[in-house]
């Protein structure tokens, strides 16, 4: 009775169309209609059933891959794809281990498992909604096929790597908001209780306004995948994905997007130019690739107002992930979730008990909106300025130059190879001591 | 059945089984961190009796701190101190070890994010935010490097260490307000976990048994455990991977959680930030008020004992948290 009332689809309440859907089972209706359609591709198979594939099968792709299938609608995983077999398979044994309780939500047959870096425009076409959790290197060019096949997304953050895959993503966007397909991004901290209460009574002035954010993301050291004989460059590259720009655009861009996200969220706004310093002070060594292991950047706002972000992989140094929002009459001090007045009294404090799990929220409304056949979810272009926003600290700390975010966005700046497949060459090579160049304040360029 | 291979487990590590060294001394020793210059240091706790769980009357007192039980605990030597990342990183951080791993053992992954959470590692902050298993991994690595065999202590070996043969709320009597002198717990922490031993100790020379991070326990939690719980060393063991108990309240909680009968049980969502399948076996991204001490019973088990005891608290429930 609730889908009566809940918002229709293109005129047509889920239930409308759920029996129309019964009725093209049964060979009633032409099955084009539905295939030629403008609109999401909503319950493809069963009626009620919502088939998903997985794009990228590392550990955070299994992660969200279970999450959707956790949710209250009748979930189906259907199809999954991954450069590599290996991590595909222990992905699908982990998923299966962990529906074990129900077991009719994982139906992946070895026929619908895409190994390479092909599989995954077949995967797609099985399923009404996508998770892209590759590397974000490959997310612009996923998240288009995603949409031109008509798909609901989830796509994790960030969104690219370089700004030609923005203005990909950006374009794309405008194409899902069309076909009104929900695309939910990753950056969960929208989606977590203790965020969204911050941020209403931010919004209804109880810090008065904003004047100067500082965001946070200092942790240790992460993985390394050791090289082995039989890898080709291209494969060690994607292994180690993390040290690679093309592949994953910098810490700053990798995980400091979150808290630089909640600047921009807060603000209301996304930054005009960045400044900064960065560089590889402790994690020198060839494993490490291309990437710096800390940034500072200044991130200036239209009206002059400053967001400092600072982030890095120091292991034993002080460690923060955190956001700070500054304002007239106070301050928030966000993992806290504590809102203090100027003088450092705390004004609000947010009942953790009270805290969702962000990761789950994210694919409970997502679903829930495609089962009940809402537009709900146009994250896409938010993903892709935010995104941005960490490219051009990336930018700016590598070049030491004061980088403008549109001048940025036209520039058209490319870090991908011309070709994805094992025996081409990567974008960047390591000379023939196994280092690979890196980028070196004052002296590397990317546009004047 | 199940209670067969409890008595058969206990005798084998708490009851029987040659001395690791002969005629040394039952009195305060460091041991060194193998590969390192850190020490660990270990006092001796006397076996005897003591009355398990708290009087009906006790302030604060949860419905699971009884029946008392009188119990009978033989003797082990403890750390003095909650175990630091100084000590527990020459184990996880392969840069700090100078030596090699013991056969078969890996050392635990980079968490997903830096649990310390900025509120310090090196210089004697306790080791935080692990999960049972790498609380007990660590355990199993000192043994392999050392020979001696150390573990986490039971739940009523904790009580008993912590009590120092007192039978009032807190080792110094009752009153809560005597409490900062000896614990760092939501009154007087400023929600950060503090370096170990900046309180006093209490009566056995025992410090941060209250406060400071909780503490694994060996056992399963279990709400009605004191009712089973076995006349001599009880131990109740590990059937699932949660929850399990952890004992001497935290940084972030109030005094009365801090009493040394209290119990606190772990769970699920003390990793809900781990986005990750498989998740985390080692960490526990949101209980950055977890850690643990080690004891070393003084009848140390024969290796084959020891090995079987890991084999059953550790390779059977691999990632409990």
């Amino acid at each position: 009775m609730e889908n009566e009332k809940s918002p229709s689809f293109h005129g047509q309440s889920r239930r409308d169309f759920v029996k129309q859907s019964s009725l093209l089972a049964g060979g009633l209706l032409a099955a084009p209609i539905i295939a030629e359609a403008s609109q999401a591709n909503y319950f493809s198979g069963a009626p009620g059933v919502i088939k998903v594939a997985l794009i990228g099968c590392g550990g955070r792709g299994t992660g969200a891959a279970v999450q959707a299938l956790s949710t209250k609608q009748n979930v189906q995983l259907v199809a999954m794809a991954d450069a590599f077999k290996d991590r595909l398979d222990g992905s699908f044994n982990e998923i299966v281990d962990s529906m074990k309780a129900t077991p009719e939500r994982v139906k992946v047959a070895e026929a619908d498992k895409y190994v390479g870096f092909d599989g995954y425009k077949e995967a797609i076409a099985k399923a009404d909604v996508v998770i892209l959790t590759t590397p974000p290197g490959f997310r612009p060019i996923h998240f288009e096929e995603a949409i031109r096949q008509g798909k609901h997304v989830f796509m994790e953050k960030p969104v690219a790597t370089d700004p030609a895959g923005i203005a990909k993503v950006l374009e794309t966007a405008e194409k899902a908001k069309a076909k009104k397909l929900n695309v939910v991004v990753g950056l969960q901290r929208r989606y977590q209780t203790s965020y969204l209460e911050l941020y209403k009574r931010v919004k209804d002035g109880i810090i008065g306004d904003i004047t100067s954010m500082q965001v946070y993301w200092n942790q240790g050291a992460l993985w390394v995948k050791p090289r082995k004989p039989e890898y080709t460059e291209m494969e060690y590259q994607m292994r180690n994905w993390y040290y690679f720009n093309w592949l994953c655009g910098d810490h700053i861009v990798e995980q400091h997007i979150h808290n630089i996200d909640v600047g921009n969220w807060f603000k209301g706004e996304i930054p005009v130019t960045a400044m900064g310093m960065g560089g590889r002070a402790i994690r020198t060594g060839k494993e490490f690739g291309e990437i710096y292991d800390h940034h500072y950047v200044e991130y200036r706002y239209a009206d002059g107002v400053v967001m400092n972000a600072q982030c890095r992989h120091w292991k034993d140094a002080v460690s923060r992930v955190d956001e700070e929002i500054i304002g007239t009459k106070g301050r928030v001090i966000c993992d806290k979730g504590r809102i203090l007045d100027s003088k450092g009294k705390t004004i609000y404090q947010f009942d953790r008990k009270q805290e969702n799990r962000p990761y789950q929220a994210e694919h409970d409304e997502l679903f829930a909106a495609v089962a009940a056949g809402q537009y709900k979810f146009e994250d896409a272009k938010r993903g892709a300025e935010t995104t941005l926003t960490a490219i051009i600290g990336r930018l700016a700390t590598y070049s030491g130059q004061t980088i403008a975010f549109e001048k940025a966005l036209a520039s058209g700046l490319n870090l991908q190879p011309a070709k994805y497949a094992f025996d081409a060459p990567p974008p960047i090579l390591p000379d023939a001591d196994g280092n690979y160049a890196y980028a070196k304040p004052g002296i590397t360029k990317y546009f004047s | 059945m199940r209670k067969k291979t409890v008595a058969i487990l206990l005798a084998g590590i708490v009851t029987s089984g040659a001395y690791a060294q002969n005629n040394e001394p039952f009195t305060a020793y460091e041991q060194k961190v193998p590969g390192s210059d850190v020490p660990i240091k270990m006092v001796p706790v006397k076996g005897g009796e003591f009355l398990l769980g708290s009087p009906a009357k006790e302030k604060g007192r949860n419905a699971d701190e009884g029946p008392q039980k009188k119990v009978k605990i033989d003797p082990f030597w403890m750390g003095a101190y909650e175990v630091t990342f100084d000590q527990y990183d020459v184990y996880s951080d392969a840069e700090k070890d100078k030596t090699p791993l013991p056969d078969g053992m890996t050392r635990p992954s980079p968490p997903y994010i830096d649990l310390t959470l900025g509120m310090g590692k090196g210089g004697g902050f306790p080791a935080n935010s692990m999960s049972q298993y790498a609380a007990l991994m660590y355990c199993r690595w000192l043994y392999g490097k050392t020979g001696v065999f150390y573990r986490l202590p039971t739940e009523a070996e904790w009580e008993y260490a912590c009590r120092a043969g007192s039978t009032t709320a807190f080792p110094f009597g009752d009153d809560a307000s005597k409490l900062g002198e000896y614990a760092w717990t939501q009154e007087n922490s400023e929600e950060v976990y503090h370096k170990v031993g900046e309180k006093k100790p209490n009566a056995w020379g025992l410090y941060d048994m209250m406060g400071n991070v909780g503490e694994w326990t060996l056992d399963q939690y279990d709400e009605k455990g004191y009712e089973k719980a076995a006349a001599e060393n009880p131990w109740n063991q590990p059937t699932v991977k949660t929850p399990r108990t952890i004992k001497g309240g935290t940084y972030l909680e109030p005094a009365t959680a801090a009493r040394c009968a209290a119990r606190l049980k772990s769970d699920e969502s003390w990793n809900n930030r781990d986005p990750q399948i498989p998740r985390s076996k080692w960490w526990n991204a949101d209980a950055p008020f977890i850690g643990f001490r080690i004891i070393r019973p003084v009848k140390q088990p024969t290796k084959a004992e020891a090995e079987k005891f890991f084999a059953d608290v550790i390779d059977k429930f691999v990632g409990a948290r």
